[in-house]
């Protein structure tokens, strides 16, 4: 048996077991309505998680993406109230500073030979300030089309909405686990992750590889601001902080090694779900606090990470 | 001597920047003695820096094993809940502080149980106490600010002792004590040692798993102390903002004190500089008239000038272009001879 798609088994099965648990209690939790609300209240986290699956397949961390969802509201929303441009031609702009932002950091995480968390962690300070520095206060969106964007769904029998930003996610994820796993780019990406000096020898650029990854993530961090603009209706500067580790932590339950090099994009999605689960459920309970789900999240995430310890160890006594 | 030319960089920034506020608020340096204690902008820096200046003094220790601790802020919102817990559960002060002490402590033992026995990266290891922490927080607070009215503990806090405010002492102490006690004895030169190579220093006979969670202890115990700090100065705990941030701050003062993030060699006293420094940025800015979403802008410019500096292919570069003209000045001069 391949002990790589292990973590992954082990997130789907305690997905599964989750859903039964509360499917047990709450009946209505298997609702087409409380899945469609599961994939549009997590669609931002999900599409920004994509970015950092390959990160951290790549060997690195991006702590910025926070922050850039939240300068991206606030960018989107000055943008809008101040200028008489359409939200498309916004949204591309958007997309472009973003994506050069995440190059420019995997850039310099190349040039510099620095650790890349401290590098980002700076980035994370520079969108954050950049956000302050455009507006303090929450900026409302008051533009027509993005009445259009949030009011267009499609309704599943039993009357649960498929929202815009949901199916967004769902094809965010899908054309990562091509990148990821079908692309001359994807496998230089693990290759990067498995070891940079054998990645070296059998021929990978670097450099090059360093700052697509980091460029992708800014692009995804840029599409995933949009969508939280739309699904909150404003910028502002203080939204999603600590979103980096929230998507941290989906990645890694997802069953993806944080030390780089082995992983699967489709696990990221259930690991988004399964947090989102956590959430609903508290919701659903009503008697359990919100901080609950911080401290959930914070076991699975140490749960995980010893699985996959373990693992590792045991691929390597095989090996010797 | 060679301390005075180890922290001279630092000083010099610290020098300069101090110089540069005075330009645009000229009364920064004035300090004034009234009803026993001493009144200022430069003792309000003093003060206000104390929570980074303690936690650097940990993290100082942490990152010279090559290590990280990003759970140092959430520990500090833990530590304050406990203790304005106990006082609210009238525990009385000697035990609330101890109780946040302990918490502290343990915070500590979890964190470097998980990197030494388990053997998680530091960086990922925190990050669980991280993301768990500010929830455990929530849960001894039930989600309110847990508001006290101890006037020994706020002494902590917005206290004088000897015209200095008290939050300043702590500091000032701690920095000293665990400076001197790295020094004077043969602890700091084992923490350099583990933080260059842990393995050659194990087979050396250097205890490394013991020492590696007494650091991360150590910095637990400090992130207590400023959370305690934090907490007796507004009188209550706030589980949301207690903290917030401030590992970031004081991985900044480190590195700002010239300490490498590769580990190896460290000085507390650089670090407790370039946590002054750091407060003096905040602190200038908002003598200035300047908005304070300026400050994040510019800690960022910061950190993106010590990696430039710190960069281990930008100074090989940069020793191979000076070798280089070397080279060519010595094959003039020779020519010139000839």
């Amino acid at each position: 048996m391949n002990t790589r798609a292990l973590p992954l088994y082990a997130t789907i099965a305690i997905f599964l077991i989750a859903y039964l648990l509360c499917w047990l209690q709450f009946p209505n939790i298997l609702s087409t309505r409380v899945i469609g609300n599961l994939l549009t209240d997590n669609a931002y986290l999900g599409i920004v998680a994509v970015g950092m699956t390959l990160v951290i397949l790549s060997g690195g961390i991006d702590l910025s993406v926070g922050s850039v969802i939240a300068f991206s509201g606030v960018f989107i929303a000055v943008m809008l109230r101040d200028t008489g441009l359409h939200p498309l031609v916004v949204f591309a702009i958007l997309l472009a500073i973003t994506t050069a932002f995440g190059a420019a950091m995997g850039f310099l995480i190349d040039r510099l030979a620095m650790p890349a968390f401290i590098v980002t962690l700076a980035g994370m300070f520079l969108a954050r300030g950049a956000a302050y520095m455009l507006s303090i206060d929450s900026v409302p969106i008051q533009h027509p089309f993005f009445k259009t964007l949030q009011s267009a769904y499609y309704l599943m029998p039993g009357k649960g909405r498929l929202t815009l930003i949901g199916v967004l996610m769902i094809l965010t994820v899908v054309a990562g686990m091509i990148i990821a796993h079908r692309t001359r780019f994807g496998l230089s990406v693990y290759a990067l992750g498995g070891g940079e000096q054998t990645a070296r020898l059998m021929g990978v650029r670097q450099g090059r590889t360093t700052m697509l990854v980091y460029g992708f993530s800014g692009l995804m961090a840029g599409l995933s601001g949009i969508v939280f603009s739309v699904y909150t209706g404003s910028g502002y500067s203080l939204a999603t902080v600590g979103t980096e580790l929230t998507a941290i932590a989906a990645v890694v339950i997802g069953g993806t090694l944080l030390s780089g090099g082995a992983g699967y994009m489709f696990g990221t999605l259930v690991g988004v779900l399964t947090m989102g689960l956590i959430q609903t459920y508290i919701v659903f309970d009503g008697s359990l606090s919100s901080w609950w789900t911080k401290i959930v999240i914070g076991i699975l995430l140490l749960v995980f990470i010893l699985l996959q310890k373990g693992l590792l160890k045991l691929s390597r006594t095989r090996l010797a | 001597m060679t301390l005075l030319k180890r922290i001279a960089p630092q000083l010099i920034a610290l020098v300069a920047l101090i110089a540069l506020v005075s330009i645009v608020f000229p009364g920064f340096l004035s300090v004034q003695f009234i009803d026993g204690r001493l009144v200022g902008p430069v003792i309000d820096v003093v003060k206000r820096g104390a929570p980074v200046a303690l936690l650097a003094v940990g993290m100082t220790l942490v990152i010279a094993t090559r290590g990280i601790d990003l759970s140092v802020g959430t520990i500090m919102a833990i530590c304050g809940a406990v203790a304005a817990a106990a006082l609210a559960g009238g525990w009385g002060m000697a035990p609330a502080l101890a109780a946040g002490m302990l918490t502290g402590a343990a915070a500590g033992l979890w964190n470097g149980v998980l990197v030494t026995v388990i053997g998680i990266q530091p960086f990922v290891a925190t990050l669980i106490l991280m993301t768990m922490g500010r929830g455990i927080a929530q849960l001894i607070t039930e989600g309110r600010i847990l508001t006290f009215t101890d006037p020994g503990f706020a002494w902590f806090g917005s206290g004088t002792l000897l015209g200095l405010p008290v939050p300043a002492w702590l500091w000032l102490l701690t920095g000293a004590g665990v400076a001197l006690l790295m020094r004077r004895t043969a602890l700091g030169l084992l923490i350099e040692s583990i933080g260059i190579n842990r393995r050659a220093s194990a087979l050396a006979g250097v205890n490394a798993t013991v020492l590696l969670i007494a650091v991360y202890m150590a910095s637990g115990l400090c992130a207590a102390l400023a959370g305690i700090v934090v907490t007796a100065d507004i009188r209550g705990a706030d589980a949301n903002n207690a903290g917030l941030w401030l590992e970031l701050d004081a991985i900044l003062a480190v590195v700002i004190g010239g300490n490498s993030l590769l580990g190896g060699r460290f000085s507390i006293i650089a670090s407790l500089i370039g946590a002054m420094i750091i407060q003096t940025i905040d602190t200038g800015i908002l003598l200035a008239g300047f908005p304070s979403e300026y400050n994040l802008v510019i800690k960022a410019g910061l950190v993106l000038v010590i990696l430039v500096l710190q960069s281990p292919r930008i100074a090989a570069e940069w020793r191979l272009w000076r070798d280089s003209h070397r080279v060519d000045r010595e094959a003039r001069l020779e020519g010139k001879a000839r």
